[in-house]
């Protein structure tokens, strides 16, 4: 009890010792970062402050009031560079931030830092959002992000990770830059409930950035969608994949990713739901496919999949393949174009479903037959061949398709 | 003179009743694709199956049914001092402009009640249907007229529109295969444009969103519908497709002893 008390004596001791520094209009936020001594609170009224280059160098908390907005008219290099570890930037919106094409110039910028949380601050017309660099434990939340670059070589990323460990990127709502959430060499981060939407290129994109989680994000009409590459370990939950239609979008691009888990996920309306190229030992279950143009797409190097409980309905192709031969497993998915029945009332097919169609593989060899898309003559075909395949891979095949999709989640 | 012959043949194609029953085969199919079907991708296809499918043949098995019923018509306007060119084109357009019209109300209506009329896909199988309207009653008054027998002229005719619809593409597939190993993508433009039912597939799914799924090929088309020289070449290939057999047709009736 005794001790408690003095705990709570020696915390107020230490605010009492901080002291609180107001930038009003007409002062500079310079100054204020320049007088700040650790432990000190910069709070910032509202007010346009046009200033850029602006470095905070020691332990503090920068707190924006609202409507107080620092404007860096293309100027100078990042707006805020963070020099000191333990600094909490709530509250700020930024405006912008110089486009360079030598220098990622950035709203916020920080490097090789600890501890640093940048929480309900507002980017608007950056070049790139928040960018971290060589940093840890890191909080990134409930940040909103616009850009508004036409072109991928003039707009930088919204959120920017590399070589970075434990960061918590949550509810942020990033659009309209290069890639909307960017991380590279970055290990054990977590991305909850963000929206990703209208990016150049990729909502989400990372690299190299092994046990890492993303739950609860939508991915929305990117330039082309989400491509995550060269990865262990990605666990992804109740993500949403929409509207990623064009030549080259992706719902999600899988490429050289192994032991990954993705259950409940989404994918609609996207031109390819999941493009996978060298993917192994992934597991995927529990999602939703619909009004996809193809479902997945699955090369002939992706080995030990599984897919399962997942549910294909209203693709223009379930699942294409470049290979005769197929090492990954499909089972108990529903599949809206599966013809057979089910005799004993076990909610399971008697008759096993090849998802591959004889067309789709024609599509894989010949590109140019793409042309007979919804064509009478293919429609014959491909009855023929699901009568009596002869083309498409026997081990392309749900050997227990469900006759019904799996309960929904509520 | 032709006005009058033409009020006769519109008359006696509002007597069958068949026009009415297309408006409401289309109305309904319409209506019915867009509430029960999801999304308007889905719809579009739907749509453009049938439309792929049932207007060819439509307008074949009616185009002959209809030369070879009007027989006693035909005949006896043909005593009266009237030029049998202007028979023939009466003939032709009391059949065509009243299923253009239907086809267009059919489709129309439900759409224009969804506010879709002015989306592009929906437009390119609007122009489509009306464009192979107008070719396949062309092909199937030829039938008509070169075959004197009933019977015999409508398994000719069914034979073009399998052919068409659905045997072409076969042939399209065939040379896709055997020639895998060449770039194929102008050959089959060439293959395509040479048949309407194709260049109206194409052409309606590449205004789709479909057209994104079609990579390399389909963005090859894309360039070469957007060109000038394309339109001018595909436009040229589908009026070719009506004038001439309507040319070969237009002499057989002048020469044909009735």
């Amino acid at each position: 009890m005794k001790l408690a008390t003095l705990l709570v004596l020696l915390l107020a001791v230490q605010t009492l010792g901080a002291t609180t520094i107001r930038v009003v209009k007409g002062g500079t936020v310079a100054q204020a970062f320049a007088r700040a001594q650790a432990g000190d609170t910069v709070h910032i009224a509202a007010g346009v402050y046009q200033e850029t280059d602006l470095v905070i160098g020691v332990r503090c908390t920068v707190l924006g009031a609202s409507g107080a907005v620092i404007d860096a008219h293309k100027r100078g290099s990042s707006v805020i560079s963070v020099h000191a570890d333990d600094v909490l930037i709530r509250g700020l919106t930024i405006r912008n931030v110089a486009v360079a094409y030598t220098e990622d110039n950035a709203a916020i910028k920080v490097y090789d830092r600890r501890r640093i949380t940048i929480e309900r601050c507002t980017v608007e017309n950056g070049y790139f959002g928040i960018y971290l660099s060589k940093s840890e434990d890191c909080t990134i939340a409930y940040n909103v992000l616009r850009s508004s670059g036409k072109e991928e070589s003039s707009t930088g990323n919204g959120i920017h990770l590399w070589t970075s460990r434990n960061i918590l990127v949550e509810g942020n709502d990033v659009r309209g830059w290069r890639d909307g959430i960017y991380f590279e060499f970055v290990h054990h981060g977590t991305v909850l409930s963000n929206h990703s939407e209208s990016n150049n290129r990729y909502g989400l994109h990372f690299m190299f950035s092994d046990s890492c989680s993303y739950k609860h994000n939508a991915f929305v009409n990117n330039g082309s969608g989400v491509a995550v590459m060269f990865t262990h370990e990605v666990y992804m939950e109740d993500n949403l994949f929409q509207d990623n239609w064009g030549d080259a979008a992706y719902g999600i691009l899988l490429k050289e990713i192994t032991r990954g888990h993705m259950v409940n996920c989404r994918f609609v309306r996207n031109s390819i739901a999941i493009h996978a190229e060298g993917a192994t030992s992934i597991l995927i279950e529990g999602c939703e496919f619909r009004y996809n143009g193809y479902a997945m797409r699955m090369m002939g190097n992706c080995i030990g999949n599984t897919i399962r409980n997942c549910v294909f309905d209203g693709n223009t192709f379930d699942v294409t393949t470049n290979s005769t031969t197929s090492l990954n497993t499909f089972h108990r998915n529903f599949w809206s174009a599966y013809e057979g029945y089910d005799l004993n009332k076990d909610g399971i097919g008697d008759v096993p479903h090849h998802p591959v169609r004889l067309y789709s593989m024609l599509v894989e060899q010949i590109p140019s037959s793409v042309m007979l898309m919804h064509s009478l003559f293919i429609s014959i075909l491909d009855v023929a061949e699901q009568v009596m395949p002869s083309v498409t891979p026997e081990t392309f095949v749900d050997v227990s398709p469900r006759m019904r999709p799996p309960r929904s989640r509520p | 003179m032709i006005g009058k012959l033409l009020g006769f043949a519109l008359k006696d194609i509002a007597r069958s009743k068949w026009v009415l029953l297309y408006v409401f085969f289309f109305i309904l199919l319409t209506e019915g694709l867009l509430r029960f079907t999801a999304g308007e991708a889905k719809t579009v296809v739907g749509l453009m199956n049938i439309v792929l499918l049932l207007i060819p043949l439509g307008a074949s098995m009616f185009g002959t049914l209809h030369l070879h019923n009007s027989r006693e018509f035909i005949e006896l306007i043909l005593t009266q001092p009237v030029r049998r060119s202007s028979v023939f084109a009466a003939l032709w357009l009391g059949v065509v402009i009243p299923f253009l019209a239907a086809f267009t109300l059919g489709v129309g209506i439900p759409m224009a009640a969804h506010g879709l009329i002015a989306d592009p896909t929906i437009v390119a199988l609007m122009v489509s249907g009306n464009v192979l309207t107008i070719v396949f009653f062309a092909l199937s008054f030829l039938v008509g007229i070169v075959i004197a027998d009933k019977a015999m002229s409508m398994g000719v005719a069914f034979v073009m529109w399998l052919f068409f619809a659905v045997l072409y593409d076969g042939l399209i597939l065939w040379v896709s295969v055997q020639y895998a190993d060449y770039p194929l993508e102008e050959a089959t433009i060439a293959m395509v444009v040479l048949n309407p039912v194709d260049l109206a597939r194409i052409v309606v799914t590449l205004t789709s969103d479909h057209a994104a799924l079609m990579g390399y090929t389909g963005a090859v088309f894309n360039q070469f519908f957007g060109t000038m020289r394309g339109i001018l070449i595909s436009a040229g290939s589908l009026v070719l497709w009506t004038a001439v057999p309507l040319w070969f047709a237009k002499r057989a009736f002048d020469k044909r002893d009735w």
